[in-house]
């Protein structure tokens, strides 16, 4: 073991980084936050982050294989057409997640 | 508190993906020698997934703090993007919003621009217990992989898709709420772009293009301010 020592400077080190990432734009800009850019950019950038999100979390599980990208679409189908037919968002997530983890456990995406 | 319900109920899909991505952490953690509780700290200051499965590289190749610092900032950059949408929505002072900062984790992002505070006046408060809970919930998970590890007997493999699933069920409730298609023509452009063009940093890579393109379609007037 390397010594405690480093392992606490690390983690100094990213705690520190991780925090200096998510507090620049509030230290630069909070000054301005009542202006039109920015509230522009506050209404049109949540659903493009999250149409990102979802293209990272697919590509992040989908790509070992044939089959567990299909694993990926049937569990995500499953998510959306729940949540289409009875837009309860715990019912959609758990449906597509039990859906993907019966698949997954099952040996059906290797 | 009155927000307390409502934000449990949003962030379970968040305890499903960061209990079992936790326990993950711990367990590669505790692998490497270290005491348990160090994970737990762990969890508890950095509070990022993706950043501290990076570290355990790191640590194992006994990394210099200068290539953590700057692997760190590069993996994490993309929470810029966040803090630059969020000015509007965080305007408490203090302690509380030194806490919600902190905190800004893509699913803490995810759920407070996609779902709605019960109480739009004091929204503060929703917002900081869901900060709160996901903090929870990746600790408990960081702290059960480091202290139980391989000995865990429940087969949670496939449950992190919650996160997933919880991103595909916002993208349906901001389809709904945001009608101008433009900007989810922009992220998925800017995604399938970045993925095919440069995956590793692919988050990065789309989060910049998107904020160009988005930047440059307000410039030329299509969009009402």
């Amino acid at each position: 073991m390397s010594g405690t020592g480093y392992l606490l400077a690390v983690i100094g080190v990213m705690a520190a980084a991780t925090f200096a990432t998510r507090l620049t734009p509030f230290l630069l800009l909070q000054h301005k936050a009542d202006h039109p850019l920015l509230l522009y950019l506050g209404r049109m950038m949540p659903p493009a982050i999250i149409t990102i999100l979802v293209l990272y979390g697919l590509q992040g599980i989908g790509v070992g294989s044939l089959h567990a990208a299909l694993g990926v679409a049937a569990a995500s189908t499953v998510t959306l057409v729940l949540h289409r037919l009875f837009r309860h968002p715990l019912l959609s997530i758990f449906g597509g997640t039990a859906c993907y983890m019966v698949l997954l456990q099952g040996g059906l995406l290797a | 508190m009155s927000s307390l319900l409502p934000a449990l109920r949003a962030s379970l899909p968040v305890l499903f993906g960061y209990v079992p991505l936790g326990i993950a952490f711990g367990i590669l953690f505790q692998d490497l020698g270290y005491p348990w509780y160090l994970a737990t700290l762990m969890g508890l200051v950095v509070f990022a997934g993706a950043a501290q499965f990076m570290a355990i590289g790191l640590l194992a190749a006994h990394a210099g703090l200068l290539e953590v610092a700057i692997s760190t900032l590069a993996l994490n950059a993309r929470h810029i993007f966040f803090g630059l949408s969020l000015l509007h929505r965080y305007r408490v002072r203090g302690l509380r919003r030194f806490y919600l900062i902190f905190g800004l984790t893509d699913e803490t992002y995810s759920l407070v621009t996609g779902t709605p505070a019960p109480d739009p006046r004091h929204a503060d408060g929703y917002y900081l217990a869901l900060t709160a809970l996901n903090h929870l919930y990746w600790v408990t998970g960081c702290t059960l992989g480091a202290l139980i590890g391989q000995a865990l007997d429940f087969d949670t493999s496939g449950m992190e898709f919650a996160l997933t699933a919880l991103f595909l069920v916002l993208l349906l409730e901001q389809w709904n709420s945001v009608r101008n298609p433009w900007p989810f023509l922009v992220g998925s452009g800017c995604g399938l772009l970045a993925i095919l063009l440069l995956r590793e940093q692919m988050l990065l890579v789309s989060l910049s293009l998107t904020l160009i393109l988005l930047l440059l379609h307000r410039h030329r007037g299509e969009a009402p301010a």
